[in-house]
């Protein structure tokens, strides 16, 4: 059906499948009584959401006093936070977008759930700018709408309106992207339950029909919104770092923010999916969908990624350096052994040093060192944010207004906090909708099913393929 | 549910007919195919035979099939273009108006109309208009919406089978022969007949 794939590809379908079993094993999860792992996670999240919630009343009742943040360092965890989740949220459409035009097959295992994800982080990263304004109930005035004030409109030179249409735009276009792959997926659901579910269902899957007319629109229109979405998640980061770039802070004013701040945003986004989906495939039993092959090829984004942030960290400093600009480079100066040394050796040992190691091919295949590297990184990176936001800002032109700048409890409560709704959402995504894109799963079988693979590790049937599955360190 | 787990083809019954004409739906015949390949050659030979298909349904997008069911590359993406431009003089022209005539304000220094910093929310604009606008589009054109009518053949369609349909409507014993002929003929593994 498809052009010959080369037998050096690696099938991306493991285990012999038929359409049938493609069916059964995505759809399972979705019908039986959650697990004790589900539950147990599920429980911590909720009681982290909790903590969030309660956080958020704090903060709203007695206002940001509560964060200690100080006329010097204005933004603190509330913003790092914010860049730290919007980060995250890059890899689904990446997967899912820029992917699907390089005609990248692998991304059918693990685009489902890393658009989740993309939703999900983008919900979290929403949370601080509207908590961080003072005046939460306030927070509509960011949108330019007729009003009895003049109408005095919203400042549309400001990057930081300019966020606001850039964050709500993405969000928008990814939650109709994914949906728009969950409707089939979601007939499929239907079609395999009774009664109320199945009406649920059927509400939720549009009454899609697999109609061959619909299925070629349905293709054309995830190519266009696909050409949509790659501009689209590469302008996201890019207007981020306009927030800081279009400053005159030293440090923050530099033209290479944009493409380093993509560069990193993907980096955190992969990490985050591998995370994810390194516990998904294992409670679910879906190792074999998302296989060595699809793990190995995250980390060569992570590895090309991770790179093109480590250029960019020594490009600042020799920038800095070269320009002979004494508050330039005492911004870097200070970064690298101010007072916050401690977290630019984090970000520095985390996202330059460590992703280094997916130079090797057998350390990139391994699921233990990958898992710890994901977590790594995401905690490198939400260094990266910090030491740019903090060590920045309490190093001003004026050493009298030099100052330190730690924490509250009710800061990191609200972090932790939007790490328990995260979770929270992505495990009900885990059980009401298919986790992997059953229909473009089952459009890749034929061309990339181990079964029909001229691969030489998986040529002597299922014994050999099982063999090389068991093998795989888990 | 109206199917058999044989592979012998299944008289439509009267009371499907009768049913059907009372109940104003279409009353279809229709082979159910375990693979994409036979379903592609069915399609060919349907249209060999000039035989009138109703539909095609399958689990996901099977390519080769457009052609040769003579289906046109969809115009939903001139709609986009079209959305998406509607999108970029909304944000430019909003823009301009507010601070070149509603409420000229000076940041910076900088000109009443300072064009490049309204780009970034025109691209955004531009962007929402034409997804938004495309994929409404698409589900409308396409009769699927939350509360639509569940149109359901065989569960089955949906997981693993291929399924391809003709009207029979006012046929007669000769019309249903052929196509019982037809679906053995192409390697249907079931066929059965239903009113939608």
């Amino acid at each position: 059906m498809s052009a010959p794939i080369s037998s050096l590809r690696e099938p991306l379908v493991l285990g012999h499948k038929t359409y049938h079993d493609i069916t059964e094993d995505i759809c399972s999860p979705t019908e039986s009584t959650p697990n004790a792992a589900w539950v147990a996670a599920f429980i911590l999240s909720v009681t982290l959401l909790g903590l969030y919630a309660f956080c958020l009343v704090v903060t709203i009742w007695f206002g940001i006093g509560t964060w200690d943040l100080n006329r010097t360092v204005g933004w603190g965890w509330d913003i790092t936070n914010f860049v730290w989740w919007v980060g995250i949220g890059h890899a689904g459409t990446l997967i899912s977008a820029i992917l699907l035009l390089f005609r990248q097959k692998w991304r059918t295992g693990v685009n489902r759930a890393a658009e989740a994800m993309t939703i999900f982080a983008v919900v979290c990263a929403g949370q601080f700018p509207l908590i961080h304004m003072g005046r939460q109930w306030l927070a509509f005035f960011i949108f330019p709408y007729p009003n009895t004030r003049g109408p005095l409109w919203v400042n549309f030179n400001s990057p930081l309106l300019w966020d606001v249409f850039a964050i709500s735009t993405y969000l928008t276009v990814s939650l109709l992207f994914w949906y728009l792959g969950l409707v089939p997926d979601f007939a499929t659901v239907r079609d395999r339950s009774k009664g109320l579910r199945r009406k649920i269902y059927n509400i939720l899957c549009f009454g899609w029909t697999g109609a061959a007319k619909h299925w070629s629109r349905w293709e054309s229109m995830a190519l266009v919104l696909a050409g949509l979405s790659t501009p689209l998640v590469l302008s996201v980061h890019t207007i981020v770092s306009f927030d800081f770039a279009t400053s005159v802070i030293p440090g923050w004013h530099t033209t290479i923010f944009p493409p380093y701040f993509v560069a990193g945003a993907i980096f955190s986004g992969f990490a985050m999916v591998l995370t994810l989906m390194l516990i998904a495939r294992k409670v679910l039993n879906l190792e074999q969908y998302i296989t060595i092959a699809h793990i190995e090829s995250m980390n060569k984004v992570i590895l090309l990624t991770g790179s093109i942030v480590g250029v960019a960290y020594l490009t600042e400093l020799f920038v800095a350096w070269y320009s002979g600009y004494v508050y330039e480079q005492f911004a870097f100066f200070n970064r690298a052994l101010g007072p916050y040394y401690w977290s630019y050796f984090g970000m520095m040992a985390c996202n330059v040093i460590s992703p280094q190691l997916f130079w090797k091919k057998s350390w990139r295949r391994n699921i233990t060192l990958t898992f710890f590297m994901s977590i790594f990184i995401n905690i490198g990176m939400w260094f990266e944010r910090f030491v740019i936001i903090a060590t920045t800002l309490a190093r001003d032109y004026l050493p009298s207004s030099w100052s330190y700048y730690i924490p509250t409890w009710v800061e990191i409560g609200i972090f932790v906090g939007t790490i328990g709704l995260f979770f929270t959402l992505f495990l009900v995504f885990t059980r009401v909708a298919p986790v992997i894109a059953i229909a473009e799963i089952k459009s890749i079988l034929k061309s990339s099913g181990d079964q029909y693979s001229d691969h030489p590790d998986y040529q002597d049937g299922p014994a050999k393929s099982d063999q090389v599955l068991q093998n795989q360190p888990s | 549910m109206a199917n058999t787990s044989d592979s012998t083809y299944m008289e439509p019954s009267d009371d499907v007919h009768a049913e059907g004409i009372h109940a104003g739906g279409t009353p279809i015949v229709y082979g159910l195919y375990d693979d994409e390949v036979d379903l592609i050659e069915a399609v060919r030979k349907a249209n060999a035979d000039h035989l009138d298909i109703y539909d095609v349904y399958t689990p996901f997008p099977v390519h080769g099939l457009d052609p040769v069911m003579g289906i046109e590359e969809s115009r939903l993406h001139i709609g986009g273009f079209v959305y998406g431009a509607l999108g970029t003089l909304t944000a430019f022209g909003f823009m301009t108006w507010v601070f070149t005539r509603d409420w000229p304000i000076i940041f910076g220094g900088k000109p009443y109309f300072s064009a490049p910093a309204f780009i970034p929310i025109t691209f955004e604009l531009t962007v929402l208009f034409s997804a938004i606008g495309m994929v409404l589009s698409f589900y409308l054109i396409c009769g699927l919406g939350p509360g639509a009518a569940e149109v359901n053949i065989d569960d089955r369609i949906t997981d693993d089978k291929f399924c391809l349909a003709f009207s029979s409507k006012g046929i007669g014993q000769a019309d249903r022969d052929q196509f019982a002929d037809f679906f053995r003929s192409t390697g249907a593994s079931e066929t059965s007949a239903k009113v939608l």
